[in-house]
Parts: C-alpha cells; sequence; structure tokens
C-alpha cells in the first residue's frame, strides 16, 4: 500500500502543476492578478483566519507562485515552500521569523558577498547579531553559539569558490545546541545536492540563479524541512505562542510540519511585503523544467574548462571542487557525486591588474555581476561583488584581488575555452 | 495494515466514502485546531456531530454538542478521535459500543495507539492514526498547494471542482 515516489526529473515537470481547473491549459498561467473574489462574508473569514487555504491578496499568495512553491518543495524534499521576490527576501523573511532585537545567528564566512552585506550591515540595524565561522571546522560554531543564538546558517557551495559545507556534521552542531540549521542551496540546486537529507531544518535559494536558469528573473524560495520541533523551546514564540491578529491560533499547533512555511507567509511576507511577481513565477518554473538537465551540463562544462586553466600558463591556481586534487574532492564525493556546479574561480599570477584586463578580454563569456545563467559569466569579485568587504573578508571569503570566478554555461564547451584562452593572452 | 504509511488512494476511498462524522474532542475556542478541522469538513459537505462532555447542550458551528457517542442522534460513518493517544482505549471501548459500529475511525496527527486500532480492526472497522482529514483532502484535492504545502501528488487530470470559488472535491 506504499505510495510510488516519483523521480527527481519527473518531480521538476509535474510537481504541483495540475491543469488549470478553469480552462485546462496545460502549462500553468501567469495568474496575474492582485486579489481574488471571495464566495461569501463566511469564506473571507475562514481565509483570513486561516481555517481555509486559499487566495486572497497576491501579497500574500498567488496560485501562479503556489505551483512554484510546491515544485520546489518536492525538489527539496521538505513539506511546504514560500517563493518571495529575491534570495536576499528569503533570508530576511526565514530570519525575521527566528529572530527579535538582541538575538544572535551564528553564519559561516564563506558567503556570497552581498549576503555578507545584509546580515553584518542591515540585519544589525534590527538588533539581530551575525557571528561569523569557518565553514571548513564545524566546531569553531559550537563556541558562538549562546542562548540568545536562533540559527546556523550556511551555504552548500560557498559563493564564490565553491567551497563544500559539510552539512551533516554542522546539522549536528545546530541541534545538538536545539537551532534549526538554514542551507543557502544556490550554487549546488537540488539536482546535485537536497541539504534536508543531510539534516537540514530550513533550505534558502536565490531563484534567481540557476533554478530560474536563464537570466531573466528575480526570485528567492525558503523550503520548510519539516523536520525542527517549533514548541520544544521557548525560543521560537512566532511559532509556539498564540497569534492575536490570527484569533489566537498556534502557528505550530496548528500547521504541524508545515508550520515555519506558513509563519513565514502569514507574518513575513504579510507584514514585510516582498512578492513575487507572477510573472517571475511563470519565468522561473519553465527554468526548473530543464533543470536536471542543464545542470549536469553546466557541471559537465565547468570541469573541462576547470581543468583546461590548471594548466595554462597565466594561471596561478584553480580552485574548483570537481578536480580530483582539490583538498575538498572527498566532501563532494560524499555530498555531491554528479558534480561540482558551474561556479568557481582561477587567480591569474598577474594580479588585480590581469584580472581586469581578462574580463575585458573576453568576447562571448558576459562581464556582469550574476550566476547560474545558460550563458558563461565572469566578474572579478574584488572590484565588483565584494568591493564593500575589508581585504580580510575578502580573503576570507575567497575573493582576493587576483581571484576571478567564473559561472560556466551550457554554450559548446571549446568555444567557451576558445574566448577564455584570446582573452587570456591580452591579461 | 500498515499504519506508518497509506496510500493515497486508500485515503481518497475513506474520504469519498464517508458522509457523517462525529469529531471526538470538538472544540468550541476558534483557535483550537479541532474547530478549523470541523469548520472545513462542513464547508466540504460533510455531516458533523461534535462531541465534548464539557459542551453538552450547546452549539459548535451551528451544531449541537453531544455529551458522549452513546447521545448521537443518528448513525455515523467515521468517528475523528481529538483525544490526546492515552485517551485512545477509553474512546475505543466507547466506539465498540456503538450501534451500528461506524465504517472508520480516524486519530488526529500526533494520536496513535496500536493495540486500540487492532481491536478496532477486529471489528471490521478501517483505521487511520496520526494524520489529518482536513490536510488529507486538501491534499488529496490539490488545495494545500494553494497555500505551497507539498501534496505528493502529481495529476495530469482535471481538478474536480466543488461549488463557489476555490473549493475543489477529492477525485473519484
Ligand atoms: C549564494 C547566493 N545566495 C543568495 C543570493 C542573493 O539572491 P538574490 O540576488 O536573488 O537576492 C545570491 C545572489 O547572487 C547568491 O549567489
Amino acid at each position: 500500500m506504499s505510495q510510488r515516489v516519483p523521480g527527481f526529473e519527473t518531480l521538476a515537470i509535474h510537481a504541483g502543476a495540475q491543469p488549470d481547473p478553469a480552462t485546462g491549459a496545460r502549462i500553468t498561467p501567469i495568474y496575474q492578478t492582485t486579489s481574488y473574489v471571495f464566495n461569501d462574508t463566511d469564506h473571507a473569514a475562514s481565509l483570513f483566519g486561516l481555517q481555509a487555504f486559499g487566495n486572497i491578496y497576491t501579497r500574500i499568495m498567488n496560485p501562479t507562485q503556489a505551483v512554484l512553491e510546491e515544485r520546489l518543495a518536492a525538489l527539496e524534499g521538505g513539506t511546504a515552500a514560500l517563493a518571495v521576490a529575491s534570495g536576499h527576501a528569503a533570508q530576511l523573511i526565514v530570519l525575521h521569523t527566528l529572530m527579535s532585537s538582541g538575538d544572535n545567528f551564528v553564519s559561516a564566512r564563506q558567503l556570497y558577498g552581498g549576503s555578507i552585506n545584509q546580515f553584518g550591515h542591515s540585519f544589525k540595524n534590527f538588533g539581530w547579531e551575525v557571528r561569523w565561522a569557518d565553514a571548513k571546522d564545524p566546531d569553531s560554531f559550537a563556541g558562538q553559539i549562546d542562548d540568545r543564538t536562533k540559527a546556523i546558517f550556511v551555504e552548500s557551495f560557498a559563493n564564490p569558490a565553491g567551497f563544500v559545507t559539510d552539512i551533516a556534521a554542522l546539522a549536528k552542531v545546530a541541534h545538538d545546541a536545539g537551532l534549526p540549521l538554514i542551507v543557502d542551496n544556490t550554487m549546488a540546486t537540488p539536482y546535485l545536492l537536497r541539504p534536508i537529507e543531510h539534516g537540514a531544518d530550513i533550505v534558502v535559494h536565490s531563484l534567481t540563479k540557476f533554478l530560474g536558469g536563464h537570466g531573466n528573473s528575480m526570485g528567492g524560495v525558503i523550503v520548510d524541512g519539516g523536520t525542527f520541533d517549533w514548541s520544544a523551546s521557548d525560543k521560537y514564540p512566532m511559532l509556539s505562542r498564540p497569534r492575536e491578529e490570527y484569533g489566537g491560533i498556534v502557528l505550530h499547533e496548528t500547521f504541524g510540519n508545515f508550520g515555519f512555511a506558513i509563519a513565514c507567509r502569514v507574518l513575513g511576507l504579510r507584514d514585510l511585503g516582498p512578492a513575487i511577481a507572477p510573472m517571475n513565477a511563470f519565468l522561473i518554473l519553465n527554468g526548473i523544467e530543464t533543470l536536471p538537465l542543464r545542470m549536469q551540463r553546466h557541471c559537465d562544462n565547468a570541469l573541462v574548462v576547470a581543468r583546461h586553466l590548471t594548466g595554462h600558463d597565466k594561471v596561478d591556481w584553480v580552485e574548483y571542487s570537481g578536480l580530483p586534487d582539490h583538498p575538498n574532492h572527498a566532501l563532494l564525493q560524499r555530498y555531491s557525486p554528479n558534480g561540482a556546479g558551474a561556479v568557481f574561480t582561477f587567480g591569474l599570477k598577474g594580479g588585480y591588474e590581469a584580472g581586469v584586463r581578462f574580463v575585458e578580454g573576453l568576447e562571448i563569456v558576459s562581464h556582469l555581476a550574476n550566476i547560474g545563467d545558460t550563458r558563461t559569466l565572469v566578474i572579478h569579485p574584488a572590484s565588483t561583488t565584494h568591493r564593500q568587504l575589508t581585504d580580510e573578508q575578502r580573503e576570507a571569503a575567497g575573493a582576493g584581488n587576483n581571484v576571478v570566478r567564473l559561472s560556466i554555461g551550457i554554450e559548446n564547451a571549446p568555444d567557451i575555452i576558445a574566448d577564455i584562452d584570446q582573452a587570456l593572452a591580452k591579461a | 495494515m500498515n499504519h506508518d504509511a497509506y496510500c493515497n488512494e486508500h485515503i481518497a476511498g475513506i474520504l469519498n466514502s464517508v458522509r457523517t462524522i462525529a469529531v471526538v474532542g470538538a472544540s468550541a475556542n476558534v483557535a483550537r485546531p479541532s474547530y478549523f478541522v470541523a469548520k472545513y469538513l462542513i464547508a466540504k459537505g460533510y455531516t458533523v456531530h461534535p462531541v465534548n462532555p464539557g459542551q453538552a447542550g450547546n452549539e459548535i458551528l451551528g451544531r449541537p454538542v453531544y455529551a458522549s457517542l452513546a447521545d448521537l442522534p443518528e448513525p455515523v460513518d467515521m468517528v475523528d478521535v481529538f483525544r490526546g493517544s492515552d485517551a485512545v482505549p477509553g474512546v475505543t471501548d466507547a466506539i465498540l459500543a456503538m450501534e451500528p459500529l461506524p465504517k472508520v475511525v480516524w486519530m488526529q496527527l500526533t494520536v496513535r495507539h496500536d493495540e486500540s486500532a487492532a481491536r478496532l480492526e477486529e471489528r471490521g472497522i478501517t483505521v487511520v492514526m496520526n494524520r489529518c482529514p482536513k490536510i488529507e483532502y486538501a491534499r488529496l484535492s490539490g488545495e494545500i498547494g494553494w497555500n505551497g504545502v507539498n501534496s505528493s501528488v502529481l495529476s495530469s487530470r482535471r481538478p474536480e471542482l466543488r461549488s463557489g470559488y476555490q473549493s475543489f472535491g477529492i477525485r473519484r
């Protein structure tokens, strides 16, 4: 009597998407509407009181967005998800649901530069303190935890260097302290790695990257693993205490193992407001249908390019965990045997100046501040994404002055290499 | 009967066959899950009889509340148990004294008592444990996806529309 479990490729196409009930449209329509007619006042009251499932207002939910959410919950092996306007919005809403002024969270310092800014600067204004730890050393997190600590945050593959995090080891540190582990899985995607299977409780993504995959839409998502007991302590009052504005219901008790995702929606998204545009949800859904094919090609191309650069005389070093002699290769084999993703860094012997000449000399590869496009992308982090950090923070984040970051696309690999070679010749 | 996992067809079959449901432990407090569930089941067309000795004689959701299963005014197809696992043996005694017996006994999320389940099953009653009929209804109909919850159901078939906006039924 057990239920057949569909494969990842099938979920990527079907999860969450029944034919449109009104028209039979097979592709999820773009529900470009702000609001939804109630049947009567009792129906409205049930929706507002969280007593019925359904749509009220697109700041809180939308039918196109809902398909995207269910798709991502299925792909990550979670119980529920909430899609929002960007990856940064996802991080904001997760921490808003867990933290109050005076609380802290411990984060790996190996992070996307924008997240280092968000955590270290903007969150400080809310009275949320970030404490940095070293993703290479799970014990360095334990030492930072005190009774006001609310969560641990890491990236699965850290941007920009692609460092692979030992998620199971960090889940143990978090759970031993009664805390949830939050993993930003943007760089790996659930095709390569599903953090919840390794003990993560919450997964966030910038959908702007590989999930959308075509460089056309901003988006973010929060996936609830359904694993954490929010009522085991008094640390998470948004989940474990009655909510006045919803007639006194307790969200964890009422919604059980998807209570965290509901809390993020009906408290965080409702009040902070970063809703995803229905059009963007639609475009990202289209991207996700081909994620398994694209992601494998991204990985295969990246490995070919990384190998080529390793032997190049202008190149000092290549940091790609897909290369067998990389110190992280064993962790990669354990967590992501299908590949090491598309993003990696290399160092130019000519330093900062060579980095600038290289990015300016490329013809096909695009110089821009993004990753996870079908196109191959390049950036010199020291002069762009990681510019606002100190030299010390840049080094710690793997974004020193001679570092170039590539996000390898799904073009013809020899064409990518040819463009890189001609630009290196000028660097 | 394996109570660790139920297949979708089994649960859908139950929810599409029962019509009358006694909710044991129904709360008059609008913030309690038992109130939510009863309200949802009524909206889906089930006849719901609240059972709660503390509220006997009062009304919940416009329905008279009964002190015990023995007081119900008509036979019911299903008993939905909103009591802690340790109260289940006593509720089981009361169910087995009903005449006629219900076809289904459903124990809510977190409620499980294997010994009682075996006693009920011996008498031909179908038992579901540690599940919520509202969540299962919303999951199998597709409604739960509107709030981003993973239904674990894939389908290329037409959703079953009920009357009014935003109401799905469970496909047969
Ligand atoms: C790993 C990672 N997390 C989060 C973000 C932030 O996402 P967004 O730009 O969608 O806000 C990014 C963006 O570059 C990223 O690379």
